[in-house]
C-alpha cells in the first residue's frame, strides 16, 4: 500500500508541475512561432522600411509594407486613454481605499468589477452608437470615428485594472505611516496626498502600466470606432489605425505565405514586444520593494 | 513525463481522425462574407430537399475560404473575387488543381446621405473621389463639405474589386490606391449606417444592402454615357458598370455531394434563390 500512495503522490505532483510550467512552455511556443512566420517579411521589405515605411497598402502590387501611421495610431489611442483613465482611476482608488463607507466601499468594487466583466465587442459596439455620433457633433467633426472615440472607451476598459492593482497597493502600505501623519497633525488630504501616495508609488506605477498593457493589445473595439484609416495621425480628433486591429481585419484575407500575411505575423512580434514590455516594468515596480 | 505527453497527443489526434472520419457525408463550404448568406440559403433549402446530406457554410472573407480549399480543410471556396496565381501556385503544389465556377452576379451600389444634392457621378469622378483627388463635394456639383470616403476593410472582395475595377479602371498598369484617410469599415452594415448618418459620407456595398436610409448614386461610364441605377435589370443585361461575378472553386478531384450541390445552385430552382437573396441570377 505505502508503494501505491508513494506513486499517486508522484503521478500528482507530476502532473501539477505540468500545469504550472505550461504557461511558461505555451509563451515560449507562441513566441517561437511568431518569430519564425513574422521575421520571413524581411524577405521582401527592410527593416527600416517596414518601421518607418508611411504608407500601408499590403494587397497592392508591389505592396507598400510600412506601418508607422499603425505604431503612431496605436500610441494615440493608448496615450489618450491614458490620459482619461490613469486620473479617474486613481481618484476612484483613492476613494474606495480611504475615504468611502463601507457599504459605498462595496457597491463601488462590484461597479468596478462589473465594467471589467463588459465584453469589449458590447462597449464597441454601444461606443458606434452613442459616443461617434456625440464626438462627430461635439467637436464639428466630418466623422465621429475617430481616436478620440477609442480613447475613451479605451479609458472604460483599463479604468478596472488600474483600480484595483491602485488600491491594493493603497492597502499595503502599513498603517503605521497613516497613523504617523494624523498624529503630526495632517489633514486626511495632507495624508493621503503626501503619505499614501507616495508610499504606494510603485504599486501605483505597476496599476498604471498594466492598465497601458490592457489598452494596446485590446482590438475588438478599436477596429469598431477609431475609423481604421492608415494615415499618420496628427491628434486625437482624426480617424487612426492601430497595430491589433490592422492584424484582426485583414488576416482573414491573407494569402498564406505572402508577404502580406509574414507581414501581420511581424505586427504581432511587435505587439508581442511592446506589452512584454510594458510588464515587466510594471513587474520591476511592484516587486521593487520585496 | 514525456510519456504523458506522446499518450495525451495521441488521444487528441486520435479522436480528430475518429470525428473527420464520421464527415463523409457532410459538405464543408468556406469564403466570402458577400457570399454567406446566399450559400446558406442554398444549403438550408438542398438539405430541405435531401435529409440526408448535411451541408456547413461559413464565411471568413474570400481569402480564407481559398485558404481553406488549399489546406484541404473545406470542399468548395465561396469567392467575390478571381483565384490569385499565387493561390493556384500553392495548390498546385498540394497536388491540387482549383476549378471555377461562376454561380451569381452581384451590383455594387456606391451610396450618399439622403440629403447629399450628388445623385450621378462617372466612373472617372468615382475614382476620383475614391484615391482623394477630389475632396470637396462641390467639385461634384454638391454642397461645400469634405467628402468622407468610407471603405470596406482590406479583408473585402468588395474591396478588392472596387479598388481594381473603379479605381484602376481594369488597367493593370495604373497604382491608383484609396485615398490614405479613407475609414475602413469591417462591414457593410457599418457603412450602411455611416453613411446614414453622416451627410457628407461615401460608401460602397453590394446591391442586397440598398435601403431608403441612403441615396443610391447612378453611375456613367463616362460623361456621354447614360447614368444607371443599379437594379437587377441593369446588371443582368451589363448596362450597370459596377457589377461582378461571384465564383464556387473546388478541387478538380471533387465529386458526389460537392458536384450535386454545386448543380443545384446552378439550376432554376438555386438561381431563383439567387434572386431572393438579392443578388443577381446569371441566367
Amino acid at each position: 500500500m505505502p508503494m501505491l500512495r508513494k506513486f499517486k503522490e508522484f503521478v500528482i505532483e507530476k502532473l501539477i508541475l505540468l500545469c504550472g510550467i505550461a504557461s511558461v512552455i505555451f509563451v515560449a511556443l507562441i513566441f517561437v512561432f511568431l518569430l519564425k512566420e513574422g521575421l520571413s517579411v524581411f524577405k521582401f521589405v527592410r527593416i527600416g522600411e517596414f518601421l518607418a515605411g508611411r504608407s500601408w497598402y499590403p494587397i497592392s502590387e508591389p505592396a507598400q509594407l510600412g506601418i508607422l501611421p499603425l505604431i503612431l495610431g496605436s500610441l494615440w489611442v493608448t496615450f489618450g486613454a491614458a490620459v482619461i483613465s490613469v486620473p479617474i482611476g486613481l481618484g476612484c482608488a483613492v476613494y474606495i481605499a480611504e475615504i468611502a463607507p463601507g457599504r459605498t466601499k462595496e457597491v463601488l468594487k462590484g461597479g468596478i468589477e462589473l465594467l471589467a466583466a463588459i465584453p469589449s465587442v458590447v462597449l464597441g459596439f454601444i461606443g458606434m452608437v452613442t459616443l461617434v455620433p456625440l464626438v462627430k457633433n461635439v467637436f464639428h467633426l466630418s466623422t465621429g470615428l475617430t481616436g478620440l472615440s477609442g480613447s475613451i472607451i479605451l479609458a472604460f476598459m483599463a479604468m478596472p485594472t488600474i483600480v484595483s492593482i491602485a488600491e491594493d497597493a493603497l492597502y499595503a502600505v502599513p498603517k503605521s505611516y497613516k497613523e504617523g501623519a494624523f498624529a503630526l497633525g495632517a489633514t486626511h488630504w495632507q495624508t493621503i496626498w503626501r503619505v499614501l501616495l507616495p508610499a504606494a508609488s510603485s504599486g501605483i506605477v505597476a496599476a498604471v502600466m498594466l492598465g497601458i498593457g490592457r489598452v494596446i493589445g485590446e482590438t475588438m473595439a478599436v477596429m469598431m470606432i477609431t475609423g481604421n484609416s492608415a494615415v499618420i495621425p496628427r491628434g486625437l480628433l482624426e480617424p487612426l489605425r492601430t497595430l491589433t486591429a490592422t492584424i484582426a481585419a485583414e488576416m482573414g484575407e491573407a494569402v498564406v505565405g505572402s508577404e502580406h500575411y509574414f507581414a501581420l505575423f511581424a505586427i504581432g512580434i511587435i505587439l508581442f514586444i511592446i506589452s512584454f514590455a510594458i510588464n515587466v516594468t510594471a513587474d520591476l515596480f511592484l516587486h521593487k520593494h520585496k | 513525463m514525456a510519456g504523458i505527453l506522446v499518450a495525451l497527443l495521441m488521444l487528441i489526434l486520435g479522436t480528430n481522425d475518429a470525428l473527420a472520419g464520421s464527415k463523409i457525408s457532410a459538405l464543408q463550404i468556406k469564403g466570402s462574407d458577400t457570399m454567406v448568406n446566399l450559400g446558406q440559403a442554398w444549403a438550408e433549402r438542398y438539405m430541405e430537399e435531401h435529409p440526408d446530406a448535411f451541408i456547413a457554410v461559413t464565411g471568413g472573407g474570400s481569402g480564407t475560404g481559398m485558404a481553406s480549399l488549399i489546406s484541404g480543410t473545406c470542399d468548395i471556396a465561396m469567392s467575390s473575387r478571381n483565384i490569385k496565381q499565387k493561390e493556384i501556385d500553392q495548390a498546385n503544389a498540394k497536388g491540387r488543381s482549383p476549378v471555377e465556377v461562376k454561380v451569381a452576379l452581384d451590383g455594387i451600389a456606391v451610396v450618399v446621405h439622403p440629403k447629399n444634392a450628388v445623385g450621378k457621378l462617372t466612373l472617372d469622378q468615382l475614382a476620383d473621389i475614391f484615391s482623394g483627388r477630389i475632396a470637396n463635394w462641390k467639385q461634384v456639383g454638391g454642397a461645400d463639405a469634405k467628402i468622407v470616403i468610407l471603405s470596406r476593410e482590406v479583408n473585402s472582395g468588395t474591396h478588392v474589386y472596387f479598388k481594381e475595377h473603379v479605381l484602376r479602371k481594369n488597367d493593370p498598369g495604373l497604382k491608383t490606391e484609396f485615398a490614405p484617410n479613407a475609414l475602413m469599415l469591417s462591414s457593410s452594415q457599418a457603412i450602411a449606417d455611416e453613411v446614414a448618418g453622416n451627410p457628407s459620407a461615401i460608401g460602397y456595398y453590394g446591391m442586397g444592402y440598398i435601403s431608403p436610409r441612403q441615396k443610391v448614386i447612378a453611375v456613367a461610364k463616362d460623361e456621354k454615357s447614360e447614368y444607371i441605377e443599379p437594379t437587377i435589370d441593369n446588371v443582368v443585361k451589363n448596362l450597370y458598370p459596377i457589377s461582378r461575378p461571384l465564383y464556387f472553386y473546388f478541387n478538380n478531384e471533387c465529386q458526389g455531394l460537392a458536384k450535386e450541390f454545386i448543380d443545384f445552385a446552378l439550376s432554376p430552382e438555386g438561381q431563383a434563390i439567387v434572386k431572393e437573396t438579392d443578388f443577381v441570377p446569371i441566367k
